[in-house]
């Protein structure tokens, strides 16, 4: 094998000229949901925010040229339903001891967190354009001591379900009714620290804590399951303790109905196996390994773009 | 640098303590004066001497057994639930299995969490390099935004316990166990980043942390015996280091001489960045060199290294040529 034959192509960074790309559109700031709105308000709201972090995503990540759009697309619908919706967590009540917690865990999805919490309200938009450039708050893997919405660094795997067990167990000490969600990879569980992890949460019966794994099937270099399986990961998780929910992670209202199912019924710390797809919808991302951190071109944000108009 | 008014040397014959008696009183105290102090161990509650803050708050220990990256998350995890936590575990195995949630939960998330290095550098001296900690100090003080502390006996450990549960930031606290009779003065007060002269000295200057004091001040009294003036600098933050304590002893001794149980790349490294840059004197560094130690009682192997009365002597007599 030569050089030339091991250059991998999602290592080049295309030529992106930002000023170039078309008009960012109507990327606003669209809150939370209201209370007491309806299921499908909810649903329509969690969509069209859904769609807003899209758009701003893949901007970012072409203007920086660097990012990881594949794993962002797919754990997207999850983070925008959680933070619009399900957590208890108002705009502005960030220092709030009783505020739901969620931990990001796997933290290269930096640019769709940064995004999510613009659309919210709880990072200003502006911010967004510093994605990674020098001295900028929104380094490309999130830090709590810079953004206050950030409740956990994260960037190396196996970090996230550690603390989030350790947040609920805050919460089970002090008797409250605060929960902990926590976002990992499917790739991620590799890591040993989780199923440590998983073990003190079954064991302490942290009905309070909900994992959502963002199982796209796709790791940095290959299939999972061609890298070292998980499956059965829902025979692996109700092992551990875990009630087991299994829906479509790009489906708002399944998301939205087992949120609001935390805490379970049966005491149990709550394990939602989100079946998602790296890349959602974008046609030529979807389940390509190499959009793991591959960087658009000009062509392929604008081709993006439409696509996510015409969803 | 504080200089306490009492500075004799303990009694050949004095009382020694383990320092784990001393952490667990604190930590009790602590815990009743802020309902916000916990502990998180890794089936450690005995090896820690925990056992009577588990009595006394069995609600606030979390044993998450065998493992550490999940003990440490879990300690992060508490912090931002509000509380503080105190991650006590054996040395060895708290740094080195757990150093990237010690790196990324803990110092470059910025928690107010205590890590307690039990039984550090060659406490478990006979059961061999596995469970030795002689590289904790080394690999602690190069962790930007982590304060580390070793404190030398009953007292400080305790007065380092207190601040430390006050502290809003991340603290590695390293708690031996070897016997250690009082080495600070009664009216003795620990400020973090301040060096503390235990002895006057004129020709050199010895510089130690934990276990080691006390044996930096034999060999202080063994070359004062012999003619040589040496001064004993206690050094219990070795991160932030005090370094106008090491360039003034720089400036007034011939030379320095750093004693430490565990590698020299702990203290000795720290005050040697500070002296190269600072103020060039000749040093010696007294501790394991680039090795994995054999197996052997820590006493025993503490003598073996040269981290000893007989060890200072001998570097400081070398160094001063005499």
């Amino acid at each position: 094998m030569t050089v030339e034959d091991q250059t991998v192509e999602e290592d080049t960074v295309p030529d992106v000229h930002p000023e170039e790309l078309p008009p960012q559109g109507s990327f606003k700031v669209l809150g939370r949901v209201a209370p007491g709105a309806s299921r499908e308000e909810a649903v329509g709201h969690v969509a069209e925010a859904a769609r807003l972090v899209r758009r701003r995503d893949i901007e970012m990540v072409a203007a920086a040229g660097l990012g990881h759009i594949g794993g962002e697309y797919s754990v997207i619908d999850v983070l925008t339903t959680l933070y619009v919706h399900a957590l208890d967590l108002e705009v502005g009540g960030l220092g709030d001891p009783e505020r739901d917690r969620l931990v990001l865990s796997k933290g290269h999805a930096a640019a769709a967190l940064y995004t999510t919490l613009a659309v919210t309200g709880h990072l200003p938009v502006d911010d967004l354009d510093t994605f990674m450039q020098p001295l900028s708050q929104l380094n490309g893997h999130p830090a709590r001591t810079k953004i206050a919405a950030v409740e956990a660094s994260t960037g190396p795997l196996g970090h996230g379900l550690p603390i989030a067990v350790g947040t609920a167990l805050a919460a089970k000490i002090d008797g409250s009714s605060r929960r902990t969600f926590v976002i990992t990879g499917d790739g991620e569980l590799q890591e040993g620290s989780n199923w440590e992890a998983l073990m003190t949460a079954g064991n302490h019966d942290l009905a309070n804590l909900c994992l959502v794994v963002d199982r796209n099937r796709l790791q940095q270099g290959a299939q999972v399951a061609d890298t070292n399986d998980l499956d059965p990961l829902d025979d692996k998780l109700r092992a551990f303790g875990m009630e087991v929910v299994e829906l479509d992670g790009h489906d708002h209202g399944a998301l939205i109905d087992a949120f609001a199912a935390v805490p379970a019924a049966s005491g149990k710390p709550t394990a939602i196996i989100a079946h998602t797809h790296k890349g959602h919808p974008i046609s030529f991302m979807t389940d390509e390994v190499a959009w793991h951190h591959k960087v658009p071109t000009q062509e392929q944000v604008a081709a993006a773009l439409s696509e996510l108009e015409a969803s | 640098m504080t200089t306490p008014t009492a500075t004799s040397a303990p009694a050949a014959a004095a009382a020694l303590h383990d320092c784990r008696d001393a952490f667990v009183e604190a930590l009790i105290a602590a815990a009743d004066a802020d309902p916000r102090v916990v502990a998180v161990v890794n089936d450690s509650v005995g090896s820690s001497k925990l056992a009577p803050f588990a009595k006394k708050f069995g609600d606030r220990l979390v044993n998450v057994g065998i493992a550490e990256q999940d003990m440490v998350g879990v300690g992060a995890g508490l912090a931002n639930g509000g509380k503080i936590p105190f991650v006590s575990a054996a040395s060895c195995f708290l740094t080195a299995r757990a150093m990237e949630q010690i790196k990324v939960d803990a110092a470059y998330s910025q928690h107010h969490m205590v890590l307690c290095g039990m039984s550090p550098g060659m406490a478990y001296g006979e059961l061999g390099p596995t469970h030795h900690s002689i590289e904790d100090m080394a690999w602690m003080r190069v962790i930007p935004g982590l304060t580390v502390i070793s404190p030398s006996d009953p007292a400080e450990t305790a007065q380092a316990v207190r601040w430390a549960a006050q502290h809003d930031g991340p603290v590695f606290l390293r708690i031996s166990r070897m016997g250690v009779p009082d080495v600070n003065p009664p009216d003795y007060e620990f400020v973090p980043g301040r060096a503390v002269t235990l002895r006057e000295g004129t020709d050199v200057t010895v510089i130690a942390h934990g276990t080691a004091v006390t044996r930096a001040l034999a060999g202080a009294d063994q070359l004062a015996e012999q003619g040589i003036s040496a001064a004993v600098l206690s050094m219990p933050t070795v991160k932030p280091l005090d370094v106008d304590a090491v360039v003034a002893a720089a400036r007034s001794t011939k030379g320095l001489i750093t004693v430490e149980e565990g590698l020299t790349s702990g203290l000795g490294g720290a005050v040697a960045e500070v002296v190269v840059q600072h103020q060039p004197v000749p040093m010696r560094m007294l501790g394991l060199p680039d090795v994995f130690a054999p197996t052997g009682s820590a006493g025993w192997l503490m003598d073996h290294f040269g981290i000893s009365a007989d060890g200072v002597v001998g570097a400081a007599r070398e160094l001063l040529g005499r």
